[in-house]
């Protein structure tokens, strides 16, 4: 039987792949792909501790469907902006990326 | 009678009003304001003397002016506008309203066509004003008051023509040199309120006979002390009378001769309860009196320019009235003030009379002027008389009196010195008459007599030179049942008297001057020049007036200004330094850790996820059981 | 009497003005004048009425209006004046209703200028009628920040190093009075040692009796936050530079009022709430004056530029206010709180003479001039009457300010008192040497196209001097107020001894 820890350890293992995207990766579509598996890795959290915990309302669904929105709102806005910046200079190299740098 | 005063004070203001707002640019106007209200003064001071010769007792009122209670033991400040009339003020005010209409009047000629002649008349009315208002003041506050705007008028009057500068520096110095005596006149009358809470006249003279011995006292004394000695233009401060000169002839008459140099002695005598409580000051005071008498005395003999010589003159005078003063006797010290009010204004207005018709100031370019200026040279000559004290010229009689007062209090070595500057004050002045009247004309030097609006001052001022001095005389005494002393007296009235052996030797230290003027500069027996060579560092010393002057130059330039410039220093680069050094280490901070912020997003990214890490691990230690402990 | 919503008037008619300037388009010159004119007017006609309609006999704080703002905290917008605030409501009345009148040819950008100085004008009534502690450091910082804008847009000389520099002084000052204002918040709601309930009351917060250690504490932090407004040695350096770089007007204003908001604020605060800390730390005050009114005057006697000598001469005064403060006597208080009125009058007078020299000169190099009286006989009699009032001439109110402040001074340290009092002499020695090297000596031809003052500009002229001499002819139209107002703080420092040897 599937127990809470199970959850949560694949949530945690989530979390820490796509942390290890988000900080080691150098493409920035990559490190994207980095962010969204943390994001998920919350999700799965929320998810779970909702159905395991003992609550009247379905609080955690509720927060899992918004970071769901909210992340693909600012996939969307992150990819355009990739986009933008390959067009610009051709690759997506995010160490390049220090123009606002003092 | 107070309202009189009031008035007497105020005309002269209503001009200053008029003439600055309304007449400035009619000037005949302006100067008929100016002249109609110093008349009124003076029919309005007449009219006072007349009344205290009747009533001695005179009259006080006042009102109050500022009030601060007094809280705790802090005393408060009560400051009360008075007017007190009585022998003293009385004789002042007809004094000083009467050489104010003179010079005046005078003044329609002297400074006829003077683009600013509006502006001298609304000046001098101010200075009658603020001159009047010193004079009937009944406390020490108000007398300071207008002691300061008597000041302003003289930093007025003699910086008038501001486009010199020797006129303008002269301005200054005068104010200034003033102002620091005044800075101790200021803190001895805080300190007399301190001690008694009362700045009035009246009241103090009861307050301090009775206070206890102790330092305060002296100190006070001294320190209102020192705002006549800058006044009265007494050594150390005497510096600034000389340069004085650059205003207009008639100015220096009224105000650098006559009326406002003598409001030191006027103070003086105002509060001789107060100096008279402390012998220490009176000793003082009359030994720099004594001192004042015979340096500037001595630096006239070598003087050249002829408002100069009257200056030097006028310091050494008004030494012998502080002298007078210092030895006790206040009839004679005021006795000498009026006398010498009205020949010293004569002869200043005689000299202004030569400086208009020639142009020249140098006694040695004139010659030969008493053939030329006949009302000019006689009423010199008068005024000359009566400053050395010949019989029974009016200076005869005040001299004497102040001889004899030194004497009999047992000031021998004041007496002598006495004697001293009366010889030196017969040769210089008459040294002056026989270079610039006697003698040959000088070439070129264009000379006429001056006209009625000139002379009858002149004429006026003669015949009171002739005649004042005889209010203190014995004879006057038995005609009239008073004199002088016994209507303006501290203590006990004096009696008039002339003692034949002190009258008998300064006559002949008198003529002795005369005598040796006439062999020197009348006949030329002896060559002045010679002397002059034979005296060589005494003469370079008197000719440089005891290198006083250069003294205070260099510590104002060297000591003042130089500190100046340090402060100036230690504010731009010390304090600056200190709170802009702040700033750009701030500034500098920031450049160093801003290095931090590398841009680098994962690295940001990296340090956050480290930080909640450790948080949460610091956080879960309990549920960790004991795992990081 | 005191029906009539007075004060709330007055503090609301520069911000109306404000309101008013920002709907109307900037090319509309004379429509701006005009209500900067009529704002300022109407400040100064309610201000008049005020002083005028102010009980002497009663004293204390009147036309009381109080509004209600932040009641959980005790925050209230109280106004009322008493014979220490409202003769200052006065001083700033007067000194932006001249003020207006010197910008009057002001071309560029004169909508926002008068905008800012509204605003700045209202900050300042706002801290004379505050009667709530926090209101009271509000309206300082308001009448403080605009003058960052004036200074640096319409300024001259090093105007925004100067403008940092002013900004940057000042809000270290408030940062450091902040500190003390919340200590006193916390101080008051202690139940043991305060009231108990959460309060920025003046009058409430006076009826503490703060322990000694607190007072000296708090006193101290008031001292240096509100001491660099004043300007205290040696936080003063931001004035030269401050009243230098500023446009005419707003030099008027910040000599003759931003620096009493310092003045005002340790009376009323410091000296009022902490008499025992005030005590201690007043012997350190005196000095430090003595240094303000001596060390300055030396500064002043060798500087080159009108504005440098005119600004440095009103730090030295301001030591004649902090000696008249440390010495904490009746006498002494009601000098230092005309002495703020006079000088507030006289600074803008001498600031109003100089700018109107620099307008049309373009150079305030004293060397530059020389003979000026020739062309400007009106602007030398000016800067003559702004001279002999600033070096304390019988018959000018700065006299009588002066005097006062000296006679109680004296009887507290007679030492330090007669040093700062030689700064006098000081003055009248660097005062007419600018006087003789601008206006006196020969005719020069470079000036000969300078016209005299005339029409507006004789305004400010004619209505500051007049009422230096005016109340100097005649001191108790105001120092009877003063007195009523400062009684009651001398009365509660009476019962503690202090001074010293000195």
């Amino acid at each position: 039987m599937l127990g809470l820890n199970h959850y949560l350890v694949l949530a945690a293992l989530l979390f820490c792949i796509g942390f290890i995207g988000a900080v080691a990766k150098r493409n920035a579509i990559a490190v994207l792909m980095g962010v969204e598996l943390m994001l998920n890795g919350v999700n799965l959290n929320l998810v779970a501790f909702d159905r395991f915990g003992n609550h009247a309302e379905p609080l955690g669904q509720a927060f899992a469907v918004f970071i769901v929105a909210v992340a693909a709102a600012e996939v969307a806005v992150a990819l355009a902006m990739i986009l933008t910046l390959y067009r610009k200079r051709g690759n997506t190299n995010v160490d390049d990326l220090e123009g606002l740098k003092w | 009678m107070v309202n009189a005063a009031i008035a007497l004070v105020l005309a002269p203001l209503a001009a200053f009003i008029l003439i600055a707002f309304m007449t400035r640019r009619t000037e005949a106007l302006s100067a008929m304001v100016g002249i109609v209200a110093a008349a009124a003064s003076l029919v309005l001071s007449i009219g006072l003397l007349v009344g205290v010769l009747a009533d001695p007792a005179g009259a006080h009122e006042s009102i109050k002016w500022l009030s601060i209670p007094a809280i705790g033991h802090f005393r408060g400040l009560e400051i009360s506008m008075g007017v007190l009339v009585d022998p003293l003020s009385a004789t002042m005010c007809v004094i000083v309203s009467l050489v104010a209409f003179l010079v005046m009047i005078y003044s329609l000629g002297y400074m006829k066509g003077d683009p600013g002649f509006s502006r001298y008349y609304a000046y001098l009315s101010l200075f009658a004003f603020s001159m009047l208002g010193l004079v009937v003041a009944d406390n020490y506050f108000q007398t300071f008051s207008f002691w300061e705007l008597v000041g302003l008028c003289s930093y007025l009057l003699i910086g008038f023509w501001f486009e010199k500068k020797s006129a303008a520096d002269a301005s200054r110095k005068a104010f200034i040199t003033n102002r620091w005596a005044d800075f101790g006149f200021m803190v001895g009358v805080l300190l007399l309120f301190q001690l008694f809470g009362s700045f009035d006249f009246t009241e103090l003279s009861t307050v301090i006979p009775l206070a206890k011995g102790g330092a305060m006292l002296p100190l006070i004394a001294a320190l209102i002390f020192i705002g006549p000695l800058g006044k009265s233009a007494q050594f150390p401060f005497h510096v600034w009378l000389p340069d004085a000169m650059e205003g207009p002839t008639p100015v220096s008459a009224l105000i650098h001769a006559a009326t406002m140099v003598a409001a030191g002695v006027y103070l003086i005598a105002r509060g001789f309860i107060l100096f008279a409580s402390v012998p220490a000051v009176m000793e003082g005071m009359a030994y720099i009196g004594g001192f004042t008498a015979l340096f500037a005395a001595s630096i006239a003999l070598v003087q050249k320019d002829i408002k100069r010589i009257l200056a030097y003159s006028t310091l050494s005078q008004l030494g012998y009235m502080f002298m007078a003063l210092g030895v006790g006797s206040m009839s004679a010290g005021m006795f000498h003030l009026t006398t010498h009010a009205f020949f010293k204004a004569l002869l200043f207005l005689g000299a202004g009379s030569v400086i208009h018709a020639t142009g020249e100031q140098d006694i040695f370019k004139m010659g030969g002027l008493g053939k030329k200026m006949r009302i000019t040279a006689w009423a010199f000559t008068i005024g000359a008389l009566a400053l050395s004290g010949i019989f029974p010229l009016a200076g005869f009689w005040s001299k004497d009196e102040i001889l004899l007062a030194s004497l009999r209090s047992g000031h021998v070595g004041l007496y002598v010195l006495g004697l001293g500057v009366a010889f030196m004050t017969a040769f210089y002045m008459f040294r002056l008459i026989f270079t610039a009247f006697g003698g040959a004309s000088t070439e070129g030097l264009r000379a006429h007599e001056s006209g009625p609006a000139m002379a009858i001052p002149l004429l006026v001022l003669a015949a009171l030179s002739v005649v004042a001095g005889l209010i203190g005389s014995p004879w006057f005494e038995r005609a009239f049942g008073f004199s002088f002393g016994s209507f303006i007296f501290f203590g006990e009235g004096e009696k008039s008297r002339l003692d034949l052996t002190t009258a008998a030797i300064s006559s002949l230290v008198a003529v002795g001057g005369i005598g040796l003027a006439w062999i020197m500069y009348g006949k030329k027996l002896i060559k002045a020049e010679r002397v002059a060579a034979a005296f060589g560092p005494a003469y370079r010393l008197l000719d440089h007036k005891f290198y006083i002057d250069e003294i205070y130059g260099w510590i104002f330039a060297r000591v003042m200004l130089a500190g100046g410039r340090a402060f100036d220093w230690i504010d731009h680069k010390v304090i600056d330094g200190l709170f802009d050094g702040l700033g750009a280490a701030t500034r500098a901070t920031g450049r160093k850790l801003r290095l931090t912020q590398s841009g680098r997003l994962q690295g940001y990214a990296l340090v956050i996820f480290g930080a909640v890490a450790i948080a949460a691990l610091a956080l879960s230690t309990d549920l960790l059981g004991g795992l990081l402990k | 009497m005191s029906g009539l919503p007075l004060l709330p008037a007055i503090l609301l008619s520069p911000f109306a003005g404000a309101l008013l300037l920002a709907l109307i388009p900037e090319g509309r010159k004379s429509a701006i004048r005009a209500i900067a004119l009529v704002s300022s007017s109407f400040a100064l006609a309610l201000s008049l009425a005020t002083m005028i309609l102010y009980d002497r006999s009663l004293a204390g704080m009147q036309f009381v209006a109080r509004i209600p703002w932040v009641g959980n905290f005790g925050i209230n917008l109280d106004l009322g004046v008493d014979g220490l605030s409202l003769p200052l409501v006065l001083l700033t009345a007067i000194i932006l209703f001249a003020g207006v009148f010197v910008t009057w040819r002001l071309e560029t950008r004169s909508k926002e200028f008068f905008i800012y100085t509204l605003l700045l004008v209202g900050g300042v009534f706002g801290v004379f009628m505050s009667m709530d502690l926090l209101v009271l450091f509000m309206f300082i910082e308001i009448a403080v920040i605009p003058k960052y804008v004036l200074i640096s847009v319409w300024g001259s000389t090093r105007k925004e190093y100067a403008a940092m520099k002013y900004t940057m002084y000042l809000l270290a000052g408030s940062a450091i009075s902040l500190v003390a204002i919340i200590a006193i918040f916390a101080y008051a709601h202690d139940p043991a040692r305060g009231l108990g309930v959460w309060t920025f009351d003046l009058a409430s917060l006076s009826t503490i009796h703060f322990d000694a250690g607190f007072q000296k504490f708090a006193f101290f932090l008031m001292l240096a936050g509100f001491g660099v407004l004043i300007p205290l040695f040696p936080l003063h350096r931001w004035t030269p530079d401050g009243h230098s770089a500023a446009p005419t007007a707003i030099s008027m204003l910040l000599a003759g009022v931003i620096m009493k908001l310092g003045g005002y604020a340790l009376i009323r605060v410091g000296v009022g709430l902490f008499p025992e800390g005030a005590a201690f730390w007043a012997p350190l005050i005196a000095v430090l004056a003595a240094v303000n009114a001596v060390y300055i005057a030396f500064v002043a006697m060798v500087q080159k530029d009108l504005k440098f000598v005119v600004a440095n001469s009103s730090i030295s005064h301001m030591g004649f206010v902090l000696i008249g403060i440390a010495s904490l006597n009746a006498a002494s208080m009601d000098g230092a709180v005309a002495q703020m009125f006079a000088h507030g009058i006289m600074a803008a007078l001498f600031f109003a003479v100089v700018g109107l020299i620099y307008d049309k000169a373009h150079t305030r190099a004293i060397a530059d001039f020389g003979g000026l009286a020739h062309q400007m006989p009106r602007v030398a009699a000016a800067f003559l009457i702004a001279g002999l009032a600033s070096l304390g001439l019988p018959g000018m109110f700065n006299f009588v300010a002066e005097f006062a402040v000296f006679s109680g001074a004296m009887q507290v340290y007679p030492v330090i008192s007669v040093i700062a009092i030689s700064s006098v002499v000081l003055t009248a020695i660097y005062v007419l040497l600018v006087f003789q090297r601008v206006f006196f000596g020969p005719r020069n031809p470079r000036w000969d196209h300078l016209s005299d003052a005339r029409g507006v500009e004789m305004v400010p002229i004619v209505l500051l001097a007049a009422v230096l001499i005016g109340l100097g002819l005649y001191p108790r139209l105001i120092m009877d107020t003063i007195t009523g107002g400062v009684l009651p703080i001398v009365q509660r420092i009476a019962s503690l001894h202090i001074g010293g040897t000195f």
